[in-house]
C-alpha cells in the first residue's frame, strides 16, 4: 500500500484497524446511549400499563380505603402537594429571587461571595438532610405540620431560585440599566420597574424548575410533614403529598395500596414532565 | 456594574440604601438556612459524638438494642455503592453526552438530549417503585436460579459458612445470598440510572464547547472520528466533564428514597453484592421515625451531620473543578 500524498486521499486508505477502530466506538457510543435513555421510557410504559387504569374520579376525590380494603384515591396526597408545594414557593421565590437580585445587582457588596458560596453549597446538600433541619426547627417545638413540611421543600428550592434568577439578569443588557439611572430613576426602581420585569420569564421558568424538582421529593417529608390518610388543609396538622403515598404504597404489603402507588406515580411524573417541558419552552422562546 | 457615578445620588441614596438593606435582608436567610443546619444537626449529634467520639465512624456495631451505634457498615454501603454507580454510569454518560454533541443530527439530539434531561426529574421514589417492581423481581429469578441449579451447592456451602463467621472473600462477594432479588446489586443499578443524567448533562455542555478548530485541524490531518474524540475533544474537556462526575457523585452520596427501598437496610458488612446493606441516607430515612431512644436519635442525626460535611466538600470540588479547570470560556 503506497503512503498518501495528499490529506483527502488519505482518508480513503484509511488502515482496516483504525476504520474499524472508528465504526465499534460509535456502535458503542450509539448503544450506550440506548441505554441510557431505556431506563425513563420502560418507567413510563410501565406506569401507564399499571397506573391508568387507577385514574378514574374516586383517584382525585377519595382518600385511600383502610389497609386491606379496596378503592378510594389520592385526594389527601394531591391536595397535601398542591398547598405544601404553594407555601414553599412563597419562602423559595422571595429568599431566591432576592438572592438572585443581590447576586447579580451588587456584585461589589462584601457579603456576596459569601453569599454566592453558600447558596452553591446548600444546592448540593441532600433532601433528607434538610428534612432532619426542619425536624429540629420546627417539628420538635410544633409538632409534624405541612407548614414544617412546606419549609424543608422551601429550603431546597431557594439555590435552585437563586442561580436562575441570578443567571436571567445578568442577560439584560448593561445599557437597560443605565438609561433608566440616566432618567434620573433611583437604582432600586431601575432593578424592580425594569430590570426585573425584563427578566421576568426567565424567572419564572426558573421558580417552575425549581417546583418540578421539589415536587417529587418524599425524603424531606418523612419527619416533616409526615402524611395524613385524610384530608387535611391545616397547616398547622400532618399533611400528606403525593410522594409520600407513592413510597408508603410500594413499600406496602397491600395490592390496593401498590395499585394507588402507582397511579400517584404516573400522575406525579407527568406533572413534573409537562412542568420541565413548559419551563424549556418558554426559557427558549426568549 | 452599579456606577454608582452614574446615578444623582442626592435623589436616590435613601430609598436605594433601604431597598439594598431589604435584598440583603432576604439573601442573608440563605445564609441564615446554613448556619441554622449546621447548629442544629451539630447539637443534636453532639450525644453520639461525646459518647463514641470518633468510634463512631469505625465501628461496626449498629445496636438500637444495646445502645452501641458505630456507622462504619453504612459508611462503607455509601461508598460502595456511589462509587460503583459511577463507575458504570460515568462511561455511558460521556457516551451519551458525545452522541448528543457529536453524533447526532439536530433533529435527533434535541430530543435525546431532553430525554436525559428528564432522567434527572423522575422523582426519587418513582425510581424506588420501578426498580421493587420491575427489576428486583428479574434479579431475584436469576437468584433462585442460581441456589437451585445443583452445580453451585459447593460454592454455597463455602460462602454460607465464610458469611456465618461474619467474612467474606472475592468469590462469595459475587455469589447470591437470599433470593429476593433486592440489596446491594440493585441499589447500585438504580443509583447508576439517578445520576447518570448529572455527568451527561454537563460532559454535552463542555464538548459543545470544544473549539471547531480542534475538531478541523485533526480532520484535515486525516484523522477518523473517533481519533477526534479520543484526542482532540476529551482531552479539551476532561477537567469539565471531571466536574460533572464529582457532581454526580455527590448526587449518588445523598440519594436516599430509592436506594432506601430497594437496599434492604441491614447493618450487615458487605457479605455480597446480591445481599442487603444500608448508607447512612438509607438508614436517615428508614430510622428515624422509628428511633425512641436518645442516643438512637442522635445517632442517626450525626449521619446526617457527616452526609451534610461529605456533600458540602463534593461539590465544593466538583465547582471548583468545573470554575478553574477547565480551559478560558468553557464554565
Amino acid at each position: 500500500m503506497s503512503a498518501a500524498t495528499t490529506p483527502s486521499r488519505a482518508r480513503h486508505q484509511l488502515s482496516p484497524a483504525r476504520r474499524v477502530q472508528n465504526l465499534v466506538m460509535g456502535g458503542l457510543i450509539v448503544l450506550a446511549t440506548a441505554i441510557v435513555v431505556a431506563p425513563l421510557i420502560l418507567i413510563f410504559a410501565y406506569l401507564i400499563r399499571e397506573g391508568l387504569g387507577a385514574m378514574n374520579l374516586d383517584f382525585f376525590t377519595k382518600v385511600p380505603a383502610p389497609e386491606g380494603e379496596t378503592g378510594g384515591g389520592l385526594a389527601n396526597a394531591i391536595l397535601g402537594s398542591i398547598e405544601m408545594l404553594a407555601m414553599a414557593s412563597v419562602l423559595g421565590v422571595l429568599v431566591g429571587v432576592s438572592g438572585g437580585i443581590f447576586l447579580a445587582e451588587y456584585p461589589r457588596h462584601p457579603l456576596m461571595p459569601t453569599i454566592r458560596m453558600i447558596s452553591d453549597v446548600l444546592a448540593g446538600i441532600p433532601a433528607i438532610v434538610m428534612g432532619l433541619v426542619a425536624y429540629g426547627l420546627i417539628v420538635l417545638k410544633f409538632g409534624f405540620s405541612g407548614l414544617a413540611g412546606a419549609v424543608a421543600l422551601g429550603f431546597l428550592m431557594i439555590p435552585i431560585v437563586v442561580r436562575t434568577t441570578e443567571e436571567v439578569l445578568k442577560l439584560v443588557p448593561q445599557t437597560v440599566r443605565e438609561a433608566g439611572l440616566a432618567l434620573g430613576l433611583p437604582k432600586w426602581l431601575v432593578t424592580l420597574r425594569i430590570v426585573l420585569p425584563a427578566a421576568a420569564g426567565g424567572i419564572v421558568t426558573g421558580v417552575m424548575l425549581a417546583l418540578a424538582r421539589v415536587a417529587g421529593e418524599a425524603a424531606p417529608l418523612l419527619f416533616t410533614a409526615f402524611g395524613n390518610s385524610q384530608i387535611n388543609l391545616d397547616p398547622t396538622k400532618p399533611m400528606s403529598a403525593l410522594p409520600l403515598e407513592i413510597y408508603r404504597g410500594a413499600t406496602s404489603a397491600y395490592d390496593e395500596n401498590q395499585r394507588l402507588a402507582k397511579a400517584g406515580a404516573l400522575l406525579l411524573i407527568t406533572l413534573i414532565f409537562l412542568t420541565s417541558l413548559l419551563a424549556r419552552r418558554a426559557s427558549r422562546r426568549r | 456594574m452599579s456606577k454608582r457615578t452614574a446615578s444623582p445620588r442626592q435623589l436616590s441614596s435613601g430609598s436605594d440604601r433601604v431597598f439594598e438593606g431589604l435584598i440583603l435582608a432576604l439573601a442573608a436567610v440563605i445564609v441564615l438556612v446554613f448556619v441554622l443546619s449546621v447548629y442544629q444537626l451539630g447539637t443534636e449529634s453532639w450525644p453520639a459524638l461525646q459518647k463514641f467520639g470518633l468510634n463512631f465512624f469505625t465501628s461496626r456495631v449498629w445496636n438500637p438494642v444495646t445502645g452501641e451505634f458505630g456507622a462504619a457498615a453504612m459508611i462503607a454501603g455509601t461508598l460502595v455503592t456511589s462509587i460503583a454507580a459511577l463507575a458504570i454510569s460515568v462511561p455511558l454518560a460521556i457516551a451519551s453526552a458525545l452522541f448528543v454533541a457529536e453524533y447526532a443530527p439536530k433533529w435527533l439530539a434535541n430530543p435525546v438530549g431532553y430525554l436525559i434531561e428528564l432522567l434527572a426529574a423522575v422523582p426519587s421514589v418513582v425510581y424506588g417503585l420501578w426498580a421493587l417492581f420491575v427489576i428486583a423481581p428479574i434479579l431475584g429469578r436469576w437468584q433462585t436460579n442460581f441456589f437451585t441449579s445443583p452445580e453451585n451447592v459447593q460454592t454455597l456451602t463455602r460462602c454460607t459458612e465464610l458469611w456465618n463467621n461474619n467474612q467474606t472473600s472475592l468469590e462469595c462477594f459475587f455469589v447470591p445470598s437470599s433470593a429476593a432479588g433486592r440489596g446491594l446489586a440493585l441499589a447500585i443499578i438504580i443509583l447508576t440510572v439517578m445520576i447518570l443524567p448529572y455527568t451527561a448533562s454537563v460532559a454535552r455542555d463542555v464538548i459543545r464547547l470544544v473549539p471547531q478548530d480542534q475538531r478541523e485541524a485533526m480532520y484535515a490531518l486525516g484523522a477518523t472520528k473517533w481519533e477526534v474524540i479520543s484526542r482532540a475533544i476529551l482531552p479539551y474537556a476532561r477537567a469539565g466533564i471531571m466536574g460533572g462526575v464529582i457532581l454526580a457523585l455527590g448526587r449518588a452520596l445523598g440519594e436516599t428514597l430509592a436506594v432506601a427501598m430497594v437496599i434492604g437496610d441491614s447493618q450487615d458488612i458487605l457479605k455480597s453484592i446480591w445481599g442487603n446493606a444500608s448508607t447512612m441516607a438509607s438508614v436517615i430515612a428508614n430510622q428515624f421515625g422509628d428511633a425512641q431512644e436518645a442516643l438512637h436519635r442522635s445517632s442517626v442525626v450525626t449521619l446526617g451531620l457527616s452526609l451534610f460535611f461529605l456533600s458540602v466538600v463534593v461539590n465544593y470540588v466538583a465547582r471548583l473543578i468545573i470554575a478553574r479547570l477547565t480551559p478560558k470560556g468553557i464554565q
